[in-house]
């Protein structure tokens, strides 16, 4: 169980996130909605330990995050596929992926999961020596999950994987995730989708400018007339 | 010129080339991962070759292990430069590490001044390096196939670590994206600290070279092959490793087949390669292999 309580975030002056907590639990898809600028990227980057400047607690099955770097958090099992995709275009697919195992040193099981990886995502496995800036838009995204996933890590945060991508594929890109979660992952989703967002997660916060307004299970949100205004076009 | 004078002249040039080659690629792999410009690189240089010459008169080492220490010692200290004058100023604007940096060339430089004195001393090389070697008409030193063959191997090595082990991935991901490298759990310090460790590795085996070749210590004597170094690294490419290489070997054999063919301009020696610098960056501002400068879409 990931738990957050009472986080706030500060961009030199300015109070980014104002005291939000929140709860991830194990084997769950939790999604955190709202617009530009509510606080969603700010609430992954400080768990994943690039925020300095913080206060509150973040724990993760008891144990201590809050004044973690990112190595570190990585090494405990948290890992995040950041906000545009930011795979690695001049190293090819295996590198990318050899990268996203970087924290380990089980080599013999590191090889296994590559394997594991081009299961869930085939495309990848014709592409392995192709370099990752030659890959299409969602095969990108694919990537960037597949090296998230090479981290080993039980949670996996995902800033907007379906940004920027045709209709087609963000369809894909939620099956994915869906895919991720049987694997028996927990994952922590933040997106602007929030329609399909609330239709996989077992559990979901709204933020606006830096503070929870609403919880609520995704079915529950869904029918929310409050959301269904603002969020999902009446 | 006969065929003997132009095939000796091309291997001076290799030989100049190599020691250029060997400083260039410390300045482009930490332009690469930091896009700063290390300029205490070249008191690195001319350290290491202090080191092996301190090892020998004060400590009585034999060649091979005041070779080695001093090689070592001098990665340490470009470590150390790193973390005590550059790590600090990491979030700062590039300007403020630049800044840094030509404080720490002066502070090596007049630390050795104070150390070892400002005079050039004189470097008494073994004897089996005095005598030339003869095959056919064409007479060099053994020191003119030497430091080609040695600058290669280390260049392989180089290679070797760069696209073959782990760390060499870690330095190839963080010179694109130091923030997804963190993510991904690069330990981005640590591979830093590494990139240092290398590149003023090379740079003190060019200095020991570069000490054997022109028997003399001072400690100024980093500045001008440094330049040259800096401005080879531009000519191919800055933050692209084979381009400080073909850059280092290309500005040597410019330089002395200039010489060679014009022995007039000789006394215009070093301002070659400042033309040529000039030249690369009015036609081909990113060097022979730089990446092309694109807008992010």
């Amino acid at each position: 169980m990931l738990k957050i309580q009472d986080l706030h975030v500060y961009y030199g002056g300015i109070h980014a996130l104002k005291g939000i907590s929140i709860e991830v639990p194990k084997g769950k898809v939790v999604t955190l909605i709202g617009c530009n600028g509510a606080g969603k990227s700010s609430t992954l980057r400080a768990i994943a330990g690039l925020i300095k400047n913080k206060k509150g607690t973040i724990t993760y099955n008891g144990s201590d995050l809050s004044k973690l770097g990112p190595v570190e958090v990585v090494k405990s099992g948290i890992v995040m596929s950041p906000e545009g995709r930011r795979i690695f275009p001049h190293l090819t697919v295996l590198e990318n992926l050899r990268l996203g195992a970087y924290s380990r040193s089980d080599a013999p099981q590191i090889g296994k999961d590559i394997d594991w990886i081009f299961e869930l995502f085939p495309k990848l496995r014709e592409r392995k020596d192709q370099k990752g800036g030659t890959l299409s838009g969602g095969e990108q995204q694919m990537l960037a999950l597949g090296r998230a996933l090479m981290s080993a890590a039980d949670v996996v945060m995902m800033d907007e994987p379906s940004l920027g991508l045709a209709p087609m594929l963000v369809k894909e890109v939620f099956d994915i995730i869906a895919a991720i979660h049987q694997q028996g992952k927990t994952v922590l989703l933040v997106e602007q989708n929030a329609f399909a967002a609330l239709k996989i997660a077992h559990y979901a916060y709204v933020l606006e400018v830096g503070a929870i307004v609403l919880q609520g299970t995704g079915a529950e949100l869904i029918a929310d007339v409050r959301v269904r205004e603002a969020y999902l076009g009446g | 010129m006969t065929w003997a004078m132009f095939v000796q002249h091309t291997l001076n040039g290799l030989t100049l080339g190599s020691l250029y080659a060997l400083i260039a690629i410390g300045y482009t792999m930490v332009y690469g991962i930091l896009r700063l410009i290390n300029f205490a690189h070249s008191e690195i240089f001319m350290l290491g070759a202090y080191f092996v010459f301190w090892g020998i008169t004060l400590f009585y080492l034999p060649w091979a292990l005041a070779i080695v220490g001093a090689v070592i010692v001098t990665a340490s200290v470009g470590i150390l430069v790193d973390r005590v004058a550059y790590r600090p100023l990491r979030d700062a604007p590039r300007i403020s590490a630049l800044i840094s940096a030509i404080g720490v060339s002066f502070f090596l430089q007049n630390v050795t001044i104070v150390v070892f004195g400002a005079l050039p001393r004189q470097v008494h090389r073994p004897a089996w390096l005095e005598d030339p070697i003869l095959m056919g008409d064409v007479r060099v030193l053994p020191l003119t196939l030497f430091v080609p063959a040695l600058s290669l191997l280390l260049m392989l090595g180089l290679v070797w670590i760069v696209y073959k082990t782990k760390p060499g991935l870690g330095m190839r991901a963080i010179s694109k994206d130091i923030e997804t490298s963190y993510i991904m759990g690069v330990p981005v310090n640590r591979i830093i600290s590494l990139t240092f460790g290398i590149g003023s590795a090379l740079a003190a085996a060019s200095g020991i070279m570069w000490a054997l070749r022109y028997p003399q210590l001072q400690p100024v004597m980093g500045s001008i092959p440094g330049f040259k170094a800096f401005i080879a690294a531009v000519f191919g490419g800055i933050g692209s490793i084979p381009g400080a290489v073909i850059g280092g070997v290309m500005l040597g054999v410019i330089e002395i087949m200039a010489v060679a063919f014009f022995p007039d301009l000789a006394g215009y020696r070093d301002a070659f390669a400042f033309v040529l610098l000039i030249v690369i960056l009015l036609l081909k501002p990113t060097g022979l292999m730089g990446e092309k400068l694109e807008d992010k879409v």
